[in-house]
């Protein structure tokens, strides 16, 4: 089984990369962009067959180390 | 006093925290991050600055977990001295043991100068040979040092005199050097007895090489 976790800066929380790629963006004309976001994918493949406990298990992980909760939300999906 | 100087793979101000201790007439010990215990009788555990496990995933986050932090959390909780320099912060706050994060510095800099400070609070172990409102020269040297914490903690460590140092002009007003909160440079726990910032006062000993205020903030834990 695989785990897809994106780790992203929290709403509210000014993401420097995302504006220089924004300001960059804008440089090279692509005027419609409204915000740039620059996270981090990481993609965990796991022993586990059983998607339910294999996500709570993914859950703790980005809980304790693959995510830092004061500055950042993350999903995960399951495949 | 003696005080032990924690070591990762990656750290690389241990010596020149080792020579800043030494130099004021303390003892040191190089204490590997493997270590389940510190040594006895210390006074202050200093966690320096470098790029503890290559700054993988985020700054400090794999350091944080590694056996010797175990026992630094332990130290701190029982009311022990912990001081974080630099990447020592960030791993202090990964810990959970400084509140707040830092991230990547607003102008995607690594910013590395010589950076005025104000001293915000001396009522600590900590900056108590400094005085409220004066202004500190020490070098500055990180790419992740924009000090993040949300409004209600903010409130929390402006009533609880946590913030330390604010980046600051040569008259004390706050300038923006990297993004951090309010100017953020340095803060410490609630009980004041870890406490954390990026700039380097190991590096400011001697008048020669630009600057001494270092001295005056690393005595500060001679009681």
């Amino acid at each position: 089984m695989r785990a897809i976790v994106n780790v992203f800066l929290k709403e509210g929380v000014l993401d420097p990369q995302g504006k220089a790629a924004h300001h960059a963006l804008d440089s090279l004309g692509f005027k419609g962009v409204k915000d740039v976001r620059i996270g981090k994918q990481i993609i965990l493949e796991l022993e586990s067959k059983e998607k339910a406990e294999a996500q709570a298990e993914v859950k703790e992980m980005c809980e304790t180390l693959l995510a830092n909760t004061v500055i950042e939300d993350y999903t995960i999906e399951m495949k | 006093m003696k005080v032990a100087v924690l070591r990762f793979p990656g750290t690389n101000c241990e010596f020149d925290t080792q020579y800043a201790f030494e130099k004021l007439g303390h003892s040191t010990k190089l204490v590997w991050h493997e270590e389940e215990k510190l040594p006895t009788d210390i006074d202050l555990v200093v966690v320096p600055g470098g790029f503890s496990y290559g700054d993988y995933l985020r700054s400090g986050s794999i350091a944080r977990f590694s056996p010797v932090m175990k026992a630094v959390t332990a130290y701190a909780n029982e009311g022990g001295k912990v001081l974080g320099i630099c990447n020592g912060f960030q791993i202090l706050t990964e810990a959970g043991l400084l509140p707040g994060a830092l991230k990547r510095n607003n102008n995607l800099h690594f910013i590395s100068k010589h950076q005025n400070l104000c001293v915000v609070n001396n009522d600590n172990a900590f900056l108590n040979k400094c005085t409220k409102g004066e202004v500190l020269n020490i070098p500055i040297a990180h790419a992740d040092g924009n000090y993040y914490i949300d409004d209600e903690g903010l409130k929390k460590l402006e009533a609880n005199n946590q913030i330390l140092l604010r980046y600051s002009d040569s008259k004390g007003n706050p300038v923006v050097v990297n993004g951090s909160v309010t100017s953020i440079a340095g803060v410490c726990n609630e009980n004041k007895n870890v406490f954390g910032l990026m700039p380097h006062p190991e590096r400011a000993l001697e008048a020669i090489l630009g600057s001494e205020d270092g001295v005056r903030m690393l005595q500060g834990f001679e009681v």
